[in-house]
């Protein structure tokens, strides 16, 4: 099977200078600089690929709204902030092939003329941040970056900047902030960051597995790349699988590979050889699937039709013995903790519906929870300034319409609320004190 | 909050926050680090999080004084400092034991037995998930999404990630650090 950014992995100390390439490393930048930085954004463009950390916008396009009139630098971010619960496949890329992703980055930093990068990781990542610094080191050293990038006068700093624990800081305005040294609260849109981002500068923020791709379009022509994909997702993409699975891990498919080749054949079928249940298909934020929906194929467009979404391609697999209220509860628990706080119907709405699910488990939900829940959900979807609003409401009320009947059974089991008065008071009989 | 440091008189305000024991300040190499890690950046707010990262390895924690001298450093407002620190989970705000477990909680890993890790855990510590052992050995947290998933259930012991976790292999770990 055809592999572009994991193939090296496996390879002994594949994250070495010397190792790199020999497999194949910054061979591309050449041809990159060949190019004009606007024919480079033309390929790009022409592979249909798409942003891989989980919103999908095709990145060339994302590349050209740089304005070409402002005398302000230029910066490009990465975003390594991998923290959408079920995904884990950025890490691969940074622990196992770090030069790739250097590659990547020198070759979208000539496209949108970038003289500095920033790769913003998560701060538990230690590994994926000692192996980037050390990649960058070894290719300070062997000439590749600094003054000059390999001979080209052009020069390029990579910046290593370590997130401190903050699943909104994923999201890209909320990054910025937290890269200028503030909390990481996002931003109302526009201006997008290609016109202002970084220090009020055009930026271009991409996902790591997104540069990690740049140099196989780059390698292969755009048409070429695109021509692996679907119709309009190019190329490959990384799916990280877990859950109830016999083999769970990481994989690199062709985009559109269906969910059940996914979970049956890739990721060797369900453990205990139980039934299936339910699906989440990108992350934990994209509305949940139920077994007979798994025919899918998995992209961008095929996922939205059936209303759920690809976003960060972090599949996770629910088998039969799973209780879809106790998932729910683990995941609204995550959401109302990781709210940023800045917009009230996202602060005060996920803690409402953690409390809500949270009383339905103990058994103390009350008569209309189930459809409190959906109503909660309903007042925060399109009412925040950035998405984590959404990504707890919708799976809500995905959850909740799927399988409501499961919802019912646990509330039928509410105990009547034990509340006694501290004296009896009966009408119209006297009372005597004490 | 009973001491006067700098400028700042603190004495009147309990934050609920602990006091470093001594004084504080920045070591000749930590100072030769904030001017490397200022180079980095077009500006000096840029730098608040690492050269918090860096308070955190120099003094184990972030105390009000940490916090004071790191918005001297950045020339910030202290309270901005106090802003983003309390708003990333991974800067601790009280002193730690001598190894930190990082339970994560998420959809994986709860999926493949987090929750009986956790208990387990806490039965072989003899703590409750936030506290250290009264050794001072252990501080258990649980953590949400590690990003480890193909590996639940994960846990991060100090800097190092350990995966597929069972629970003899958890009491191994404890039982060969302790």
């Amino acid at each position: 099977m055809l592999k572009l950014v994991t193939r090296n992995i496996g390879v002994q100390d594949s994250h070495t200078l010397s190792v790199a390439r020999g497999h194949g490393a910054y061979s591309r930048v050449e041809k990159a600089f060949a190019m004009t930085p606007e024919a480079l954004t033309q390929e790009v463009i022409a592979s249909n690929l798409r942003g891989l950390g989980g919103a999908g916008f095709p990145a060339g396009r994302k590349w050209s709204f740089l304005p070409n009139d402002s005398p302000k630098p230029r910066y490009l971010v990465v975003n390594a902030d991998e923290g959408e619960p079920g995904t884990c496949k950025d890490k691969y890329v940074m622990i196992h092939d770090p030069h790739l992703l250097l590659e990547g980055i020198i070759i979208t930093c000539w496209a949108i003329r970038a003289h500095r990068a920033y790769i913003y990781v998560r701060g538990e990542y230690d590994l994926p941040i000692a192996r980037l610094e050390q990649a960058i080191a070894e290719a300070k050293s062997a000439g590749i970056l600094g003054d000059k990038v390999m001979g080209h006068d052009f020069p390029l700093e990579i910046v290593v900047h370590r997130g401190a624990g903050a699943y909104i800081c994923g999201e890209e305005t909320a990054l910025l902030e937290s890269l200028e040294g503030k909390r990481g609260w996002p931003r109302l849109k526009p201006p997008f960051p290609a016109v202002e981002g970084y220090m009020r500068c055009p930026t271009v923020v991409n996902n790591v597995e997104t540069l990690a791709y740049v140099p196989f379009v780059v390698e292969m022509g755009g048409a070429a790349f695109a021509a692996l994909g679907t119709e309009r997702n190019g190329g490959l993409r990384m799916y990280s699988i877990s859950g109830r699975v016999n083999k769970p891990g990481v994989y690199e498919l062709p985009v559109g590979t269906s969910l059940r080749t996914m979970i049956y054949d890739v990721a060797g079928g369900i453990v205990g050889g139980r039934a299936l249940k339910a699906v989440i298909p990108g992350g934990s934020s994209s509305p949940i699937l139920r077994a007979d929906e798994i025919d899918v194929p998995m992209d961008f467009d095929s996922l939205a039709k059936i209303g759920s979404m690809l976003g960060s391609a972090g599949v996770v697999v629910l088998d039969e013995t799973v209780s879809i209220p106790e998932a729910l509860m683990v995941l609204i628990r995550f959401y109302a903790h990781e709210s940023c706080g800045q917009c009230t119907p996202c602060r005060e709405g996920t803690a409402w519906l953690a409390m809500i699910v949270e009383r339905i488990i103990h058994a103390k939900g009350r008569p209309g929870d189930i459809d409190n829940l959906v109503r909660v959900a309903r007042n925060i979807v399109g009412n925040t300034i950035c998405p984590l609003g959404d990504a707890a409401a919708l799976p809500v009320i995905s959850y909740v319409t799927k399988f409501r009947a499961e919802f019912e059974e646990w509330l039928a089991k509410a105990r009547p609320v034990e509340a006694l008065p501290l004296r009896p008071t009966h009408i119209g009989e006297p009372v005597t004190a004490g | 909050m009973s001491q006067t440091t700098g400028t700042h008189d603190l004495s009147t305000i309990d934050y609920g926050m602990q006091d470093h024991p001594g004084p504080v300040a920045w070591s000749e190499a930590a100072r030769r680090e904030i001017d490397a890690i200022f180079a980095k950046y077009p500006d000096k707010s840029s730098a608040t999080l690492p050269i918090l990262w860096l308070a955190v390895r120099e003094f184990g924690w972030i105390s009000y004084q940490v916090e004071m001298i790191v918005a001297e450093v950045l020339e910030r407002p202290l309270n901005e400092i106090h802003q983003v620190v309390t708003f990333y989970t991974m800067y601790p705000r009280r002193p730690l034991g001598r190894h930190h477990i990082q339970l994560c909680r998420n959809i994986s890993c709860w999926l493949s037995g987090a929750v009986d890790l956790r208990e387990h855990i806490k039965q072989i510590l003899g703590i409750e998930v936030g506290e250290t052992t009264p050794d001072g050995r252990f501080t258990l947290s649980e953590v949400e999404c590690l990003a480890y998933c193909e590996c639940a259930p994960a846990m991060r012991f100090d800097d190092t990630y350990i995966g597929n976790l069972t629970k003899d292999s958890v009491a191994r770990i404890i039982r060969e650090n302790s």
